[in-house]
């Protein structure tokens, strides 16, 4: 180095030294020394720079809350799920209770007492029983199976693809081969045959039947990601720490994948609900005199379109709660996605 | 001399892929004495890291394949005991810290859980755990172990990451650390931190260290000894001082004599000419014979695997036909941590 050179660097030095009058304390030129630099952290920490830390799940929070659409949805969705717990209390009727001065009636309006016996909101059907109170009472089963159906199939798909990408080898593939086995199925033949079986009428075994069938994508979405996750540093640092293969594969691996599949989950129950009605409206599913939403369109159609509103209204509200299910995946799946910083409206 | 706390014999390694079998790790044989730091050197794919990642079964199998050879640790061979057996040895007896802090510590998971989880899954009781991570914390200095234990990683730091890294490795009271490349992936003022703990967790544990690097910088400042590989098979092996002051194999010269030294202005450095050898089909004979030069010509070098022996019945090993031709050839690098030290 030549002179000069080193005298321009003393310059600099010395400048740096002083910055804007104060010397700079020494030790921020000691990065050795762990407890001087602990020193100066706390100084930071004490001087009010305390930044609140926010965890992983309260960014999802924030994100889904912005997203407008999805909390409409999840007001919506909130507002029917009540009605339908609490069926009991707001139904006008019971579900079965007839009404012999109002046949074939369409819906009429008497008072702004909407919960009032004296108005049919959805007509009555021809036995004269309030269609409204038996909407109320159908989405009380219809939600049910549909939550049945999401919570079982989200169970399985995902045991089965967390152990199928955790493992590997043979396992992998047997259980990848079922997986594809089950998909291949012509979904609707077989829910028709098994339902005629094994499981007609009763809503939990409509439920298990269904979940049994819808269990597959899942299971491949989850192996996918842990095929990936298994090869991360820190899997392979739980591993050098002596965990346990369950352990890694709940707590390690799983958060991680915990995004799709709540917003699988999600949709799922979207899907449980049109594919119950369906169900229900070849007379396959739930049988009466349970309300199911599907079987409610099912009677409707029976008395032919004159009764439109027999038809029109449960139609209605099952698409209602499939687009709201629907709104909420989308505002999840973009709240779940860490790369999104952005808010969208 | 105490008795060796793991001793490996023989071990080769192979991989199979699609190319052809790779011979990661072939006839690799070390001891380790309680307490002590041994450094393994060598360059990318020299098989450091794999030879020490088998022992705990932590290599992918297929396509890896411990092929032969023992590892006794504690009486016991670490290649042939259960699976069981060896996870409770895992981060127990043996633990590791790895390369990459940044990559190491799960995203969605406080960093204090991270540390307690190494002790639950030794038997310790989550309440336990908690109030023990926090002490683990403030030992390889964090400030305010109680609030950055519930922080997470994306919080800390890269150094800091590499600390907490250190904590979970040394929670157990291991009896055998393995840092593989543990400041690699730091900036050097980090480096020089991360040092300060190692030392410090060793202090602490007293644990045996073995130290996997490309860096001989850290190899002086941190080993009592060395061992170099070189295309999966150990070259040289001796103490630190040894080493570096009189080495006896070509490779390990090399690789001291293309480092650049501090005290001296110097225009060129002197690479080792030519490529490492495909593990795939290793060069018959000393794996090193078409760079060395030594080897000009010989035979002996493209015919014969030269066997690890002893320099002048010390425990100065050099697998190299020719080692006695090495004699009074000192390694530049030594000069520099003579005049620095």
């Amino acid at each position: 180095m030549s002179s000069s050179q080193r005298d321009l660097d003393k310059e600099l030095y010395d400048s740096a030294l002083v910055d804007g009058g104060k010397e700079i304390p020494e030790a921020i030129g000691m990065p050795n020394d762990p407890m001087i630099i602990a020193a100066d952290v706390t100084l930071a920490y004490e001087s009010g720079l305390n930044i609140q830390a926010r965890s992983q799940w309260g960014y999802v929070w924030r994100r889904f809350v912005r997203h407008k659409l999805a909390m409409a949805s999840a007001a919506v969705l909130v507002l029917i799920f009540l009605i339908a717990i609490f069926a009991p209390q707001v139904a006008p009727y019971r579900y079965d209770e007839i009404d012999l001065e109002a046949l074939y009636s369409p819906p009429h309006f008497e008072t702004w007492h909407l919960l009032s016996p004296q108005n049919h909101l959805f007509g009555t059907d021809l036995l004269g029983r309030d269609y409204f109170s038996r909407v109320i009472y159908g989405i009380r089963t219809s939600v049910w199976v549909a939550l049945v159906v999401a919570g079982l199939s989200t169970v399985i798909g995902t045991a089965i693809g967390a152990i199928a990408g955790y493992f590997g080898g043979w396992g992998d593939n047997l259980l990848m081969r079922i997986t594809d086995l089950f998909l291949t199925l012509p979904t609707l033949a077989v829910l028709l045959v098994a339902a005629a079986y094994l499981g007609q009428g009763d809503p939990l075994r409509v439920a298990i039947i269904l979940a049994l069938l819808f269990w597959t994508p899942l299971a491949r979405i989850v192996r996918g990601i842990f095929l990936s996750l298994r090869e991360k540093e820190y899997v392979e640092a739980a591993k050098a720490l002596g965990s346990r293969d369950s352990r890694i594969i709940i707590r390690h691996m799983l958060p991680n994948t915990l995004g799709p599949i709540i917003v699988n989950a999600t949709l799922l129950i979207a899907t449980a609900i049109l594919v119950e009605a369906a169900l229900s409206f070849l007379g396959f599913g739930i049988q009466p005199p349970t309300p199911a939403l599907g079987k409610l369109i099912d009677d409707g159609q029976s008395e032919g379109l004159k009764l439109w509103w027999l038809v029109t209204f449960p139609g209605l509200v099952i698409v209602l709660i499939a687009l709201c299910i629907n709104f909420i995946g989308d505002g999840l799946r973009d709240a779940l996605d860490p790369t999104q910083r952005r808010v969208r409206a | 001399m105490p008795d060796p706390l793991l001793s490996i014999r023989d071990l080769t390694v192979e991989f199979d892929t699609d190319d052809g079998v790779v011979y990661a790790v072939t006839g690799v044989t070390y001891d380790v004495f309680p307490g002590e730091t041994l450094g393994i050197v060598g360059e990318s794919g020299s098989g450091k890291s794999v030879s020490t990642m088998s022992l705990l079964g932590l290599i992918p199998q297929p396509p890896g394949r411990v092929v032969s050879g023992e590892a006794i640790f504690d009486g016991r061979d670490l290649l042939k005991i259960k699976p069981g057996e060896l996870r409770r040895i895992r981060g127990g007896a043996v633990s590791m810290v790895f390369q990459d802090p940044m990559t190491s510590l799960n995203p969605v998971f406080k960093v204090g859980d991270q540390i307690s989880e190494a002790l639950v899954a030794h038997g310790h009781d989550e309440k336990a755990a908690t109030v023990r991570s926090i002490e683990l914390l403030r030992i390889v200095g964090i400030p305010n172990p109680d609030q950055r234990a519930s922080q997470y990683p994306h919080e800390f730091s890269g150094g800091m990451r590499q600390r907490a890294m250190i904590a979970m490795a040394i929670a157990n009271e291991p009896k055998l650390l393995i840092a593989d490349e543990p400041t690699t992936a730091l900036d050097v003022t980090i480096q020089a931190q991360i040092i300060e703990v190692m030392k410090k967790a060793q202090e602490e544990t007293h644990a045996a260290t073995i130290l996997i690097t490309h860096d001989l910088g850290l190899i002086a400042e941190l080993a009592d000894r060395v061992v170099v590989m070189y295309a999966g098979r150990v070259v040289e092996q001796g103490d630190v001082h040894t080493i570096f002051a009189s080495p006896r194999h070509p490779y390990t010269i090399g690789l001291m004599e293309s480092l650049p030294r501090l005290t001296v202005d110097e225009d060129w450095l002197r690479p080792i000419p030519g490529q490492p050898p495909s593990m795939i089909s290793p060069p018959p004979g000393c794996p090193f014979h078409p760079r060395c030069f030594l080897a000009q010509g010989r035979n002996v070098c493209r015919e014969e695997v030269p066997p690890l022996r002893p320099i002048e019945e010390s425990a100065h090993l050099s697998a190299c036909h020719f080692a006695e031709e090495l004699v009074g050839r000192g390694s530049k690098l030594h000069e520099t941590v003579e005049a620095t030290s």
